[in-house]
């Protein structure tokens, strides 16, 4: 198994065993990414440099005999939504192109006491409005397992980055599927945590009441490090949750048996791709083959999921991008003689047609006379979809289903089509909605492309959803053909 | 026709906390532009607000001062409107679940005590302040020092009938927010403004009429003054048969008037949504109770206190409580023995005319208290009278002279040796024998005549005391 196809649990073992340096493991990842940009464009900005130094750094610990955390030196990379002092935080968008700021985010500051190498800022729709990266100002991510595919969105970039072998492990974030959906199209594992549970600190807010940062990684075990790592109150984000800090490794190694499996009465599978149900219900018949009862629960407003979504999150965003008005930072119009144009024109020139139409949207449902009609009812359809999340868990230990009605479609397909793109969001939107994890496990494939099979848990129930989808994953030991690059 | 004003005043009181509302830099004034700020107050991406529990305590202090009802669900909202000053395009404000509401303060006027009613009190961050000095004439720059300095915005009820009640209003606010030491109050810093909506209705018609908004009201003396304005605005243009539109007005203080701002068609539409950056403000009901627990006295329960402990009338008393420097003024002069009424009357006599005439306040004083005691106690003595007095008086006030430096300095020493005034009262009867004559026959009140007469021969500075008995002694001996 190649170095940079390697998961980072393992790779630490080896480098414990002394059967490989780190400075080799981040050199294979470097080179893998330098070989292979050039056709995925997974990264809006890449730090070699910094990946090497840190590797360097955690084998000069190791030869003074100190003992290395698991991330130490490993070369990962992060969604360019994050501030890293240093770096550009474009955000995908062309107002942001040359924003560095001035400080660090939570996640990355975390994984900077994890001793983490950062090896790039990936590729991501603008302002992580997508699912295809088509909607990055700087032009789409490429699908590793076929070019010729998106690698899902928004935070597609740190998917194919993952997938290909440029990093070990990326972060990436999910407002309404943007962890989840990426991952089942490149076939790797994303975690959306609780939403409270990572600090969204120096995290470019889109949607502040949906966004969650998550990691995005080879397999399950890497995905509970990662999160041991970036989770944890944040003073600084008065929603991050006071929850006690938890070992997420904790329950991996358990089993199946007698684990009950919910899947959700009211999902309508008629609008999935033939090959996903497929794949899924080939899920389901293994999680019951391993001593899982599969257990039907309903959740009644879950078809109103994305017409909730769809109103909650453009309003918050509408909102939180009024920052970008050409007056501080970021794009400025030159051509502007007066203050109206100066807003008109930045804001013209410096977003993208997707920001500026959920912008449009979110304006108008907050707008006199509307608020009513939109916002209040979202928010009130939304407490009904939490509390019935909440009746479902006190029967079932996991909500299964597919995460994405299709496999990765192809670049240019869904283009000038918005709701289809909506629509697409519907497996994925309702945790987001109800603030509860959600996991993304390879589960199969339909033809070349990977399927991914989704696991929802409870509130703070990240352990359990680790432990299940890690022996899932044991179970299904899927054999994968080989990628496209 | 006549009509009534009726009136309602939104007054924001910055709030005296060490940091601002939502980040932790300095809540200073007077720095270099764009000195006091950081990620969260500029509005970077990414950055995100912190509530500043100082600022909630104090606004639960104010709630509870002015018998507001505290809300436990209290939430912050974003009010959404593009302004160079405005980092996030957003303020955060509150909506509709505003920390206190349904108070009332009590104000006092020339027509007796009445009762305001405060609709909310709730929590925001101020803006910016764009400059318009600059190396390029043309150009506009932003100083965001004073963005996100927490403010609290305070409503009242439409209560208020005239302008004097309205000043009394904004006066009683400065007197709580000051008394809780929440606030400056210092109203040309700008710690301290009010907008004022004005609509005036015929007598006796239950219903509002169209009201307008002036902002930029920051002193007492302009609440008043653009009241006033506002009111025969409208009035002359009811008259001439217009109608009022709706509108924000702004007020000139150099002018003394006002000019339309915007009208209702091009005003904003804040979009206003809870702000998904701040949890509902949590705090628990012992914390409300130890804050009402640790109140300090308040400006009605030192007005009922002075009325109680120096005999002072309610009026007398509401007008030296409600500044809190004047209550402190007052009670150290009598601290010293000075006789209460008599510095209440110096206070909101002499004192005041010269604090209007100067445009000074009680701070810039050269009296001191300990001065104005001692000039009391010379009255007392029988050293000087009333009338000589209020020259020592406004001698001390420019000069901050000692009293009895100034008795000295201009010789006002009053005369009260019987025998020099005994003999002026008898020079004064010989050179009147005619009024002399009446007075005897009858005419009493000829009595003042020749005190003052006596007065004017002593170039007023005899004992007004030692006068009277020689005066009538005299006269009535024939
Ligand atoms: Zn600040």
């Amino acid at each position: 198994m190649k170095l940079y196809h390697t998961p980072i649990h393992l790779l630490h073992q080896q480098r414990q065993k002394g059967q490989v340096s780190t400075l080799e493991i981040a050199q294979a990842v470097v080179g893998r990414m330098q070989a292979t940009e050039g056709q995925l464009h997974s990264f809006l900005s890449t730090y070699p440099d910094r990946a090497l130094e840190a590797a360097k750094q955690a084998d000069q610990k190791q030869a003074q005999g100190a003992q290395l955390g698991p991330l130490e030196g490993m070369p990962i990379a992060v969604k360019d939504i994050f501030a890293v002092p240093g770096t550009r935080t474009t955000c995908g968008s062309k107002y942001l192109e040359n924003f560095v700021a001035p400080y660090e985010s939570g996640v990355t500051g975390k994984l900077a006491e994890a001793g983490y190498g950062l090896v790039g800022k990936t590729n991501m729709d603008e302002f992580a409005m997508g699912s295809g990266t088509e909607n990055s100002a700087f032009g789409p991510s490429k699908n590793p397992w076929d070019l010729s595919k998106v690698p899902g969105g928004s935070s597609g970039g740190s998917a194919s980055a993952v997938a290909a072998g440029q990093a070990l492990a990326a972060i990436g974030t999910d407002t309404g599927g943007s962890i989840r959906q990426p991952a089942s199209f490149t076939g790797i594992v994303g975690i959306k945590p609780t939403y409270g549970r990572v600090s969204r600190w120096g995290m470019v807010a889109f949607a502040s009441s949906l966004d969650q940062a998550g990691p995005m990684t080879q397999d399950v075990t890497d995905a509970a490090l990662l999160l041991n790592a970036i989770a944890g109150f944040d003073p600084r984000d008065s929603t991050s949750a006071q929850e006690p800090a938890t070992d997420f490794t904790a329950r991996l190694g358990e089993n199946l048996k007698g684990k009950k499996i919910g899947v959700i009465k009211e999902l309508d599978l008629s609008v999935a791709d033939p090959a996903v149900v497929k794949v899924f219900e080939a899920n389901l018949e293994l999680l019951k083959k391993a001593g899982a009862q599969i257990i039907e629960v309903s959740l009644p407003n879950i078809a109103h999921a994305v017409a909730t979504y769809y109103v909650i999150a453009p309003c918050e965003a509408s909102s939180n991008l009024g920052r970008y008005d050409g007056v501080r930072y970021g794009e400025r119009s030159a051509e502007a003689k007066n203050l109206l144009e100066l807003y008109e024109q930045s804001r013209d020139q410096g977003l993208g047609p997707e920001v500026k139409l959920r912008i449009l949207l979110g304006t108008f449902a907050l707008s006199a006379g509307y608020y009513d009609a939109y916002y209040l009812k979202a928010l009130k359809v939304q407490n009904l979809i939490r509390a019935q999340y909440k009746a479902a868990f006190a029967q079932v230990d996991a909500i299964a289903s597919p995460v994405s009605p299709t496999p990765a479609f192809g670049i240019g397909e869904r283009a000038g089509d918005p709701l289809k793109n909506y629509l697409a969001d519907a497996f994925t939107i309702p945790a987001n909605l109800a603030g509860i994890p959600g996991i993304s496990v390879p589960g199969g494939f339909a033809g070349q492309l990977p399927v991914g099979l989704q696991l929802l848990g409870e509130h703070f129930g990240e352990t359990k959803l680790f432990s299940l989808a890690h022996a899932f994953e044991r179970e299904l030991d899927l054999q994968k053909p080989p990628l496209a690059l | 026709m006549q009509f009534e004003p009726v009136i309602g005043l939104e007054v924001h009181a910055q709030l005296s906390t060490n940091s601002k509302m939502f980040c932790s830099c300095a809540n200073q004034f007077g720095s270099a532009p764009n000195d006091q700020v950081c990620p969260v107050c500029l509005g970077l991406p990414g950055a995100l607000p912190k509530a500043n529990h100082k600022a909630i305590e104090y606004a639960i202090m104010l709630g509870l001062a002015t018998n507001c009802q505290i809300r436990f669900d209290s939430e912050f909202a974003r009010k959404n409107y593009f302004y160079p000053d405005l980092p996030k395009a957003y303020q955060i404000s509150q909506f509709d679940k505003p920390i206190c509401e349904h108070g009332w303060v009590e104000i006092e006027t020339k027509a007796g005590t009445k009762r305001i009613g405060i609709t909310r009190i709730h929590m925001e961050e101020d803006a910016g302040k764009l400059v318009h000095e600059g190396q390029d004439p043309n150009a506009s720059y932003v100083d965001l020092n004073r963005a996100g300095v927490p403010l609290l915005e305070i409503v009242s009820e439409p209560d208020i009938r005239n302008s004097e009640e309205a000043k009394a209003y904004m006066e009683k606010i400065h007197a709580y927010v000051t008394y809780l030491g929440i606030c400056n109050g210092d109203m040309e810093k700008g710690n301290l403004r009010c907008d004022a909506n004005v609509s005036i209705r015929p007598v006796g018609e239950p219903k509002f009429g169209t009201r307008t908004e002036t902002k930029n009201l920051n002193s007492f003396r302009n609440v008043a003054l653009a009241i006033d304005f506002e009111i025969a605005r409208q009035t002359d243009a009811v008259l001439d048969g217009a109608k009022i539109v709706q509108e924000t007005r702004l007020w000139d203080g150099n002018l003394n008037q006002s000019r339309s701002l915007r009208t209702k068609e091009d005003s904003h539409d804040y979009r206003y949504f809870p702000c998904p950056d701040l949890p509902v403000v949590r705090f628990t009901p012992g914390l409300v109770e130890s804050l009402k627990a640790k109140l300090p006295e308040l400006p009605d329960q030192k007005r009922d206190r002075f009325i109680q402990e120096y005999g002072l009338s309610h009026y007398d008393a509401s007008l030296l409580t409600v500044n809190k420097a004047v209550s402190h003024y007052f009670e150290e002069a009598t601290a010293l023995g000075a006789n209460a009424k008599a510095v209440t009357n110096w206070i909101n006599g002499d004192m005041a005319r010269l604090f209007n005439e100067t445009k000074t306040q009680i701070e810039d004083s050269k009296i001191t208290p300990a001065a104005l005691a001692k000039m009391l106690a010379r009255i007392e003595d029988g050293t000087i009278s009333s009338k000589i007095a209020k020259t020592i008086f406004e001698g001390m006030f420019q000069t901050g002279k000692d009293p009895d430096q100034l008795i000295d300095e201009q010789g006002l020493r009053q005369v009260s040796d019987e025998g020099a005034i005994r003999e002026a009262v008898m020079k004064v009867i010989a050179a009147n024998p005619g009024q002399l004559a009446e007075y005897r026959s009858g005419k009493d009140r000829l009595f003042g005549f020749f005190v003052g007469q006596v007065m004017k021969e002593t170039k007023g500075k005899g004992n007004p005391a030692v006068i009277n008995q020689w005066v009538k002694e005299l006269l009535d001996q024939g």
